[in-house]
C-alpha cells in the first residue's frame, strides 16, 4: 500500500491539514490499514521534498499545517493509478515450502498439515465476512477491502485443495526427497521468482 | 440453543461386499435454532448425502437422525413427507421454481399442498417475500425475473410458514459474485430468525458466510472452525490474519 500515493489522492480534492489526511486515509480504507499520524507527517515531508505537494499556513507545524498537491503531484499521481501493481509471488512462498516438507517429515499425514492450514484460512475468510455482513451496505470502501482479502485467501485455499486432490490421485511415499533448491531451515538464499521450482526444470 | 438437527452415528453405505460404498461414516453433526452451518469438501466427498439424508429424501444406513426432537426412522411414509413439507425448506443451484407459477404461488405452493387454505397460504407467501426485498415482485413469473430474484424466491419458499430447517446445495453456483454474496446474506438473515441452515459447498467465499464450517473428505467429517471472533479482531494490526 503506497501511503505516498494515497495521501496526494486525498489532496487532489483540495489543500488539507495532516490530522485530517490520517482520518480521511483510515476512513476511505475501511478502517483496515491503521496509520500513526508520524507516518502522515515524514510521507509529507518527503512529497514537499520532492515538488509534489507544498505546505501552505507560513510557519506553523504539526497538525495546523495544510498542504496541497502540485502540477507535478497530479501527474504522478496519474501515473501511479495506472501503472502495473506488483502481483508477483513473493520470492519464498511459506505455505508451498511448509506443504513441500510435510511430504518428506517421517510419520507426517501431509492431507492432516494441508486441513489445519485450509481451517485457518477459512477462519480468517469467516471473519472478514462477519465484518463485510456487519456493516452498513453502502460501506463501499470496507466492502472492497474485505473482498481483496476475501479473494486472496480464497486463492490460496483453492491451491490446498488442488494440492489435497493431487495427493489422493498420487500418494506420496514417505522418503520423498526435498526438490533441489529448498533448504527448509535456510530463509535467505538468494531472491530467485520461484526457488522450489528451479529443481523441476 | 436448540437443537433442530442431529445425526448421531451416521452412515450411508451403498452396495455390498467388493462394490460396497462408504458414502458417509460416522457422522456425528448438531445444528441449532438460529445457526448456519456450512459443509465443505470437494467433489465425492459426500456432502450431497449428508443433505439429502438431513431432508429425509435418503435414509441412513447406521445412525439416528433427528429433526427438532423427532427420530425419523420412526416415521411412516406419509409423516416423514408431512415433516418435509412442514419442517424443512430446500434451496437448490439452480432454482428448482415452476415456469407456470407466479413468485407468490411458488411460494404458497407448499403449503396449500400441506391443506392450508389459498387465502392463508397467500398471505405467508407476502410475508416471506416481504423480508427479501420481493413484496413488489410477487406477481411476476420466474421467467421475468433474475437470477438473483429467481433464488430469493426460492429462500422465500424454503423458509415459508413454520419451517425449521433450511437445507441448501450450492445456492449461489448460478450467480455473480454481487448477486451471490445477497443470497447468502438474506439467508444468513433467515438462519438469524431463528431457522437452523445447512449450506453444503465446495466453495470457501460461500462457507465464510456461515457460523461454522464443517470439512468432509471422503465421507467423514474431518475438521471443523472455530465460531468466528468478532469482526473488531480486524481491526487491530496485529490481530491479522
Amino acid at each position: 500500500m503506497s501511503v505516498r500515493h494515497a495521501l496526494l489522492a486525498l489532496l487532489s480534492e483540495g489543500p488539507k491539514y495532516g490530522l485530517r489526511l490520517r482520518q480521511e486515509f483510515e476512513a476511505r480504507t475501511g478502517e483496515m490499514w491503521p496509520l500513526n499520524v508520524g507516518q502522515v507527517y515524514t510521507t509529507l515531508q518527503r512529497l514537499e521534498r520532492d515538488g509534489l505537494v507544498e505546505s501552505e499556513g507560513g510557519e506553523s507545524e504539526g497538525p495546523q499545517k495544510g498542504f496541497r498537491i502540485t502540477g507535478e503531484g497530479r501527474r504522478e499521481l496519474a501515473g501511479w493509478l495506472r501503472s502495473p501493481a506488483e502481483v508477483g509471488s513473493p520470492p519464498r512462498d511459506e505455505l508451498v515450502i511448509k506443504v513441500l516438507v510435510a511430504l518428506i517429515v517421517p510419520g507426517t499425514d501431509v492431507r492432516e498439515v494441508i486441513q489445519a492450514h485450509r481451517r485457518s484460512l477459512v477462519e480468517a475468510m469467516q471473519r472478514y465476512t462477519h465484518l463485510k455482513a456487519s456493516a452498513p451496505d453502502d460501506d463501499v470502501a470496507l466492502a472492497l477491502v474485505a473482498d481483496a482479502e476475501l479473494f486472496r485467501l480464497e486463492g490460496i485455499v483453492r491451491w490446498l485443495d488442488t494440492a489435497d486432490a493431487r495427493l489422493a490421485r498420487f500418494p506420496q511415499p514417505a522418503a520423498a526427497v526435498l526438490p533441489a533448491g529448498i533448504h527448509a531451515s535456510d530463509g535467505d538464499t538468494e531472491p530467485e521468482a520461484h526457488p522450489e521450482l528451479e529443481g523441476r526444470r | 440453543m436448540t437443537a433442530v438437527l442431529e445425526l448421531a452415528g451416521v452412515s450411508r453405505i451403498y452396495g455390498e461386499g467388493a462394490t460396497q460404498v462408504r458414502a458417509l461414516v460416522d457422522i456425528d453433526l448438531t445444528v441449532d435454532e438460529g445457526e448456519m452451518v456450512a459443509i465443505m469438501g470437494p467433489s465425492g466427498s459426500g456432502k450431497s448425502t449428508l443433505l439429502t439424508i438431513a431432508g429425509t429424501l435418503d435414509e441412513a444406513s447406521e445412525g439416528t437422525v433427528t429433526i427438532d426432537g423427532t427420530d425419523v426412522a420412526g416415521l411412516s411414509r406419509n409423516a416423514r413427507a408431512q415433516l418435509r413439507r412442514r419442517s424443512i425448506g430446500y434451496v437448490f443451484q439452480d432454482f428448482n421454481l415452476l415456469a407456470g407459477l407466479t413468485a407468490a404461488e411458488n411460494v404458497a405452493l407448499p403449503l396449500e399442498l400441506d391443506g392450508v387454505g389459498i387465502r392463508a397460504a397467500r398471505v405467508a407467501a407476502r410475508d416471506a417475500l416481504e423480508p427479501l426485498g420481493l413484496a413488489e415482485r410477487a406477481g411476476r413469473y420466474p421467467d421475468e425475473l433474475s437470477g438473483g430474484e429467481r433464488q430469493r424466491v426460492a429462500i422465500a419458499r424454503a423458509v415459508v410458514g413454520q419451517r425449521r430447517l433450511l437445507l441448501a446445495d450450492e445456492p449461489t453456483g448460478a450467480l455473480d459474485s454481487v448477486s451471490g454474496e445477497d443470497v447468502m446474506r438474506l439467508l444468513r438473515r433467515a438462519c438469524e430468525r431463528g431457522v437452523a441452515g445447512v449450506v453444503v459447498t465446495h466453495d470457501a467465499q460461500l462457507a465464510a458466510w456461515a457460523d461454522r464450517v464443517v470439512f468432509l473428505r471422503d465421507g467423514r467429517m474431518v475438521d471443523q472452525t472455530a465460531r468466528p471472533a468478532g469482526p473488531e479482531s480486524l481491526l487491530t494490526p496485529g490481530a491479522r490474519p
